[in-house]
């Protein structure tokens, strides 16, 4: 199949022609650092940066939104309904680990009761990922079997030699290219091209260096047995640092955990649904409080749902994609890398 | 500081062995070299994974409320930077910790490097870095090729502004830095903030709090943010969002966050320092601290344990509110 190009000289014409129809979410700088925010004339889009600080689930997952309004008048009560997404949009620029990453958050949201918010934003959004740049020494999506040469999503993209080479993967990601038409080239280069294969060959050679390379989920997974796992001693130590703050869950792009709170305007109540961390206290607090009252045990928590109880629930798959921005986030350096090295390989007994 | 590291653990495991303490607070090896973690050590075997080097940032001083608890048996040794005391001591005034629980070994430091600020520079896959004989310049390592740096442009924010080499409270100190009083006008940035229009401050602010991903890791790590219930996690405060849902909620935390601390910070520097959004609320406490300096006189938070801070402390000469809002009035 062949591919179609643009020069990167020539990306804001093609952000320019998609905006003319919908918004298009794309990593953008505020304050010196990226995050996914909708593309506007005057906006660069850099190619050069690994990851935003939140990930690209946040396009799909807002970190907060209305889910409904209601006003008391008298005995009556008006209840406003606030819609799922309805019109198109295209995420831009997203890498193999957050692709994968919505893989992760599809098997909670999509299964039976569907989350009818985030059905509809995956329904409407087309996603174009793009093969990562330079890896950093923090990256460990190999351990997941992600490929981050070919990141899928509906259509993929990989830079080479200055410039956007993009291959439609679904019947989305080829409606979008279609609509460009006027804007894409049409290449007679298929993917065994010389300089389509040589970007990926060099990524490749760097992913193979990386110091995490080797990382496997030897001990964790469906197979692991739970209460070893659970009971292993390792964990007070683990946690000792751990400031229970919710800088690790904000940044993952598997995290899906969330509340519910309403908020009174002094018009009307607000309904509304915010991202949660099992680090916080009062992380799934009941009548009779916290059913984890250490930090202990809500760091364990987080990384048993990552590693187990994710796995037992969705046939072994993981809720990590090696993104690594953890390990560059925690403030007191405390990570899943840590974690499955000092717990994983062979059982302890 | 390699010297100093070696001569830290063999005196945390003598005092671990003679039973004067029980647990030692300290950094472990990571995963990388700039990634040490605060750790309670509880073996005199296990201190051999101690590491301290030019990344040993964080702040130990609130590990110390919880580890020197009623409950908790024997003292723990903590190792403590000359900053880092300045905390410690503030928490002892606030009665958050038992001295008689904590054995503090004043760490001599040489400023701490932030990887964040090598990173900025332009380093991808950094695997490690090489302090050159003269104490100026790193090498930097990477997947993609060496360069070099100077520390100086790499120092984590609180340290390019180093308030002084002096451990303001100890038992013991293993150093070999002279004090050479505080490095740079740590007020410059509050001086630059101070000379721009009111739209323009506002502008900057915007921009700097709509990034806050309401992690609270400046709360969490912030040892002046001791409150056993914060007000932003009770529920029933009316206040409790867990997320910023708009741009009014995004300044309030901070700016209530500040005033919470004001006269108790001692610009330790921890908050900037762990913000994932590189937010610099540092400049929100300097600004306090800057304007306690003027209304009341120079005051240091933690100089000393038990410290009457200017603003819990009345005097008849206090300047009046409408003085400092120039409206007017006495």
């Amino acid at each position: 199949m062949s591919l179609k190009k643009i020069a990167l000289t020539e990306l804001d014409r093609f952000f320019s022609a998609i905006a003319l129809k919908k918004k298009i979410y794309l990593p953008v700088e505020k304050a010196g650092q990226y995050d996914y925010a909708p593309w506007e004339p005057g906006i660069t889009y850099h190619p050069e940066v690994l990851h935003t600080v939140k990930s690209a689930k946040s396009v799909f997952f807002p970190q907060s939104e209305d889910l409904v309004r209601y006003k008391r008048s008298g005995l009556s009560l008006a209840i406003t309904e606030v819609p799922p997404e309805d019109e198109e949009f295209v995420v831009f620029g997203v890498h193999a680990c957050d692709v994968k990453g919505f893989e992760v958050l599809d098997r909670v949201f999509l299964s039976d009761p569907v989350d009818t918010f985030y059905k509809a934003r995956r329904e409407h959004g087309t996603v174009v990922s793009v093969m990562c740049p330079q890896p950093e020494e923090t990256c460990f999506c190999e351990t997941f079997g992600i490929d981050a040469e070919n990141p899928g999503a509906d259509v993929q993209a990989r830079i080479c030699e200055g410039t956007l080479y993009m291959e439609a993967l679904t019947g989305k990601g080829e409606a979008l290219l279609e609509e460009l038409g006027g804007i894409v080239a049409e290449t007679n280069e298929g993917k065994d091209s010389e300089a389509y294969a040589k970007a990926a060959e060099e990524h490749k050679k760097i992913m193979e260096k990386l110091p995490l390379a080797g990382l496997t989920t030897d001990g964790f997974g469906a197979e692991a047995d739970l209460l070893t796992l659970f009971n292993r001693p390792e964990w007070k130590e683990l946690s000792s640092s751990c400031l229970g703050c919710g800088t690790c869950t904000y940044v993952c792009p598997t995290c899906q955990c969330y509340d519910i709170r309403e908020y009174n305007t002094g018009k009307d109540i607000r309904r509304f649904r915010v991202w949660d961390s099992c680090m916080y206290s009062d992380f799934t607090m009941m009548a009779h409080g916290s059913p984890r009252p250490d930090q202990l045990q809500r760091f364990r928590q987080r990384f048993m749902h990552k590693l187990k109880y994710y796995p037992d629930n969705y046939e072994g798959a993981f809720s990590c994609v090696g993104c690594g921005r953890c390990l560059q986030k925690c403030p007191v350096s405390m990570n899943i890398v840590k974690v499955m090295k000092t717990l994983g390989g062979a059982d302890h007994e | 500081m390699q010297a100093i590291s070696a001569k830290i653990i063999e005196r945390a495991k003598e005092l671990m062995r003679e039973g004067t303490v029980t647990k030692v607070a300290g950094w472990k090896a990571g995963e990388f070299f700039y990634d040490a973690e605060p750790n309670i050590f509880e073996t005199a075997e296990s201190l051999d994974g101690l590491v301290y080097n030019r990344f040993c940032a964080a702040n130990l001083s609130k590990y110390m409320i919880k580890n020197s608890a009623f409950e908790s048996a024997g003292k723990v040794l903590v190792i403590l930077k000359p900053c880092d005391t300045y905390s410690f001591n503030q928490l002892l005034t606030e009665h958050r910790i038992d001295r008689e629980k904590v054995y503090i070994i004043g760490a001599g430091c040489e400023g701490m490097c932030d990887i964040d600020r090598v990173r900025a520079l332009g380093f991808k896959g950094i695997t490690g870095i090489d302090e050159k004989g003269d104490g100026k310049t790193l090498v930097v390592h990477t997947l993609y090729g060496d360069g070099e740096v100077n520390i100086d442009d790499v120092l984590v924010n609180k340290c390019e502004f180093c308030k002084g080499k002096a451990h303001k409270i100890f038992d013991e100190l293993i150093s070999d830095n002279e004090d050479e009083g505080p490095r740079g006008d740590r007020f410059e940035g509050v001086r630059a903030l101070e000379a721009m229009s009111p739209e323009e401050r506002f502008a900057f602010w915007q921009g700097e709090l709509s990034k806050c991903i309401r992690c609270n890791a400046c709360r969490n790590a912030c040892p002046a943010c001791s409150c056993r219930k914060c007000v932003f996690d009770n529920a029933a405060s009316g206040v409790a969002s867990k997320a910023n849902t708009d741009s009014f909620e995004e300044k309030m935390f901070h700016i209530i966050r500040a005033f919470h601390v004001a006269g108790r910070c001692t610009d330790c520097g921890e908050c900037t320092r762990v913000c994932p959004q590189g937010i610099p609320l540092h400049l929100f406490n300097r600004k306090y601290i800057k304007d306690i300096d003027e209304f009341y006189g120079t005051y240091t938070a933690g100089e000393e344990a038990g410290q009457r801070g200017p603003l819990i402390t009345f005097t008849q000469e206090d300047r009046e509110p409408n003085s400092v809002s120039d409206k007017g009035g006495n």
